[in-house]
């Protein structure tokens, strides 16, 4: 394990020394079938770092496999069969012989709903630094008091961090669950409509937190929320039935759409 | 119209709560019931006696069901021993790596495993296991076993009891959702680490159930374990020893030994201790899980 640690360090002092505008994420021709369906056609895109990239487009468009394929959550159904390129910081993913681990560990993950392991506030932080090897408790303590002050939930469960993280309410899980994946030392956050579940104050904080951590992390977002969108996105990648239609920079794509699909989206959105 | 509706609304509430009473009073009423019964023995004889003492002389007025007690818990246990893992191990494997198809095949396999009648895997045990036990497993272990044993009895309940604690444990591990085990793989986990450490405890109360509900079941089956352990009330010294459980001592000698006084009342009050031995097991169990579930 002490290894992989020294290893990912390494890899993140490689990645801060990449300039901005450099693209973080890299997808080239991916394409997804799953029988006889054609999930994501010919999806061919670049991912900016330390900006927020948000996923938009009508439900069943292929926005979450885009997401999964990401991190490669789609080894998990066996019925997909993929083919094309995804490069993170230039190494494509897809590569036999990489860890995947490790490639996950660079993206964390926020789900529609929150799912919070079945342990402790404590644990559901530490869990991902165990499978990181860091099990010095002065270390990990550090590390759940920062994180879970990232994401403002610190003061809120400071005096319960023995308790079980089922107990939190949604808003609360969601921010934790982002926490946890933050405790991994990602470079990416993979959010998939993170606050839909969520009442409007919970949303509101999830939204600024993304707002104050792509100084640090590359986020991608995926939302059907126009108002989101326009809220924080820098860039929009416009999908539809498994497409990409439009892609750019949120002015240019807001003010200025070519395709007759989105200005419909965004009309109808209104 | 709509006061029919209401009395309907009415009675059928009633009615619902008459059967959830008839369920709680039931193991009440089958528990006073076997004390009743029991009493003319307890009259004459010491509780102390009659669970500790190893003197099963019924012509000789001394019923020792320590034996039975003994017998019956060890062979439970046995057979737990070697049908947990497999069970944990299949279940796990079926929901979490064997394709669909794998499973499917599977359901209608186990269900018929599960409608066996116990007395044809009594004959299977009598005609595979007792020989097995006897010329192949004991001289393993450098034992005289006649395969009339713990260990034969122990096999064919571990092999009755796989159907039905594989298909609870199935239904545990289908409802956990897929995406806590995408959360814990998108945080570096194997798939490995996965199932140890978060669908394992994600699902132990369900598993826990399980093993509960599969104890009682195992503790209280009759007819297969009478065809192969032997019938010899004495206490086994290793697991090739013949023994007697208390289902079937109940099973052999109810209403036929008239001649001896106490004898009906003292295999009522048998019945009684596999009772309350199941009901402790059930009170054991549902602390455990109510503990595991605090985490
Ligand atoms: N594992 C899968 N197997 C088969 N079809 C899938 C699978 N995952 C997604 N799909 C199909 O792919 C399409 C896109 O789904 P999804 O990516 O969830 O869309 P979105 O997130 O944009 O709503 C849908 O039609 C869905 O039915
Ligand atoms: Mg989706």
């Amino acid at each position: 394990m002490p290894s992989t640690i020294e290893l990912k360090q390494e890899t993140e002092v490689k990645v801060e020394s990449i300039p901005a505008h450099v693209p973080i994420v890299k997808i080239d021709k991916l394409n997804v079938y799953s029988k006889g369906t054609h999930i994501l056609k010919d999806v061919s895109t670049v991912i900016p770092k330390n900006k927020i990239t948000v996923l938009l487009g009508p439900s069943g468009c292929g926005k979450t496999t885009l997401l999964k394929c990401l991190n490669r959550l789609t080894d998990l159904y066996p019925d997909l069969k993929i083919n094309g390129s995804i490069k993170i910081d230039g190494e494509d993913i897809f590569d036999a012989g990489r860890d995947i681990t490790t490639i996950r560990q660079k993206m964390g993950l926020l789900l529609q709903r929150p799912y919070p392991l079945p342990m402790s506030i404590y644990d559901n932080i530490a869990y991902g630094l165990k499978l990181k090897g860091i099990r010095k408790k002065k270390i990990v303590n550090a590390k759940v008091e920062k994180h879970l002050k990232e994401v403002a939930l610190w003061d809120e469960v400071k005096d319960r961090l023995k308790t079980s993280a089922q107990r939190l309410s949604i808003g609360q899980q969601q921010r934790l669950c982002l926490a946890r994946g933050l405790a991994v030392e990602p470079e990416i956050i993979l959010a998939d409509e993170p606050s839909s579940a969520l009442d409007p104050i919970s949303s509101k904080v999830i939204d600024e937190e993304f707002l104050r951590l792509k100084s640090d992390y590359t986020i991608i977002l995926v939302t059907h929320s126009l108002r989101q969108a326009k809220r924080l996105g820098d860039n929009i990648i416009f999908m539809y039935y498994g497409e990409i239609v439009e892609s750019g920079p949120a002015e240019q794509v807001f003010e200025n759409p070519q395709s007759k699909i989105l200005q419909e989206y965004l009309r109808v959105g209104h | 119209m709509i006061l029919s509706r209401k009395l309907k609304d009415s009675i059928s509430s009633k009615w619902m709560l008459a059967c959830l009473s008839f369920c709680l009073l039931l193991p009440l009423a089958i528990g006073s019931g076997l004390v009743l019964k029991s009493l003319p023995l307890l009259q004459s004889h010491s509780l102390k006696e009659l669970i500790f003492s190893e003197d099963w002389f019924p012509s000789d007025n001394q019923f020792g069901f320590w034996p039975f007690i003994v017998t019956s818990v060890w062979v439970t246990v046995l057979a737990l021993i070697i049908s947990i893992p497999l069970c944990l191990l299949s279940s796990i494997y079926l929901t979490q790596f064997a394709p669909k198809w794998v499973l499917k095949f599977m359901r209608p396999v186990i269900d018929i495993l599960a409608g066996i009648p116990s007395v044809v895997y009594g004959v299977w045990g009598l005609l595979v296991i007792v020989p097995l036990v006897g010329d192949k497993i004991a001289p393993l272990f450098h034992q005289d076993s006649l395969g009339y044993s713990l260990l034969a009895g122990a096999i064919v309940l571990a092999v009755m009891s796989i159907p039905y604690i594989l298909n609870m444990l199935l239904e545990v591990f289908r409802q956990i959702p897929v995406e806590l085990g995408e959360a814990s793989l998108s945080l570096g986990a194997t798939k490995w680490e996965t199932i140890k450490h978060i669908f394992i405890r994600k699902g132990s109360s369900g598993i826990l159930s399980a093993f509960g509900l599969g104890f009682s079941k195992a503790l209280g089956e009759t007819i297969a374990v009478l065809m192969v352990i032997g019938n010899v009330p004495q206490i086994p010294q290793s697991m090739f020893d013949s023994g007697y459980t208390l289902p079937g001592l109940i099973a052999n000698n109810y209403g036929e030994m008239m001649s001896i006084p106490s004898y009906d009342s003292a295999l009522m009050f048998g019945a009684l201790l596999l009772f309350v031995i199941i009901v402790i097991i059930n009170i054991i169990f549902r602390y455990i899980i109510y503990k595991s579930e605090l985490i």
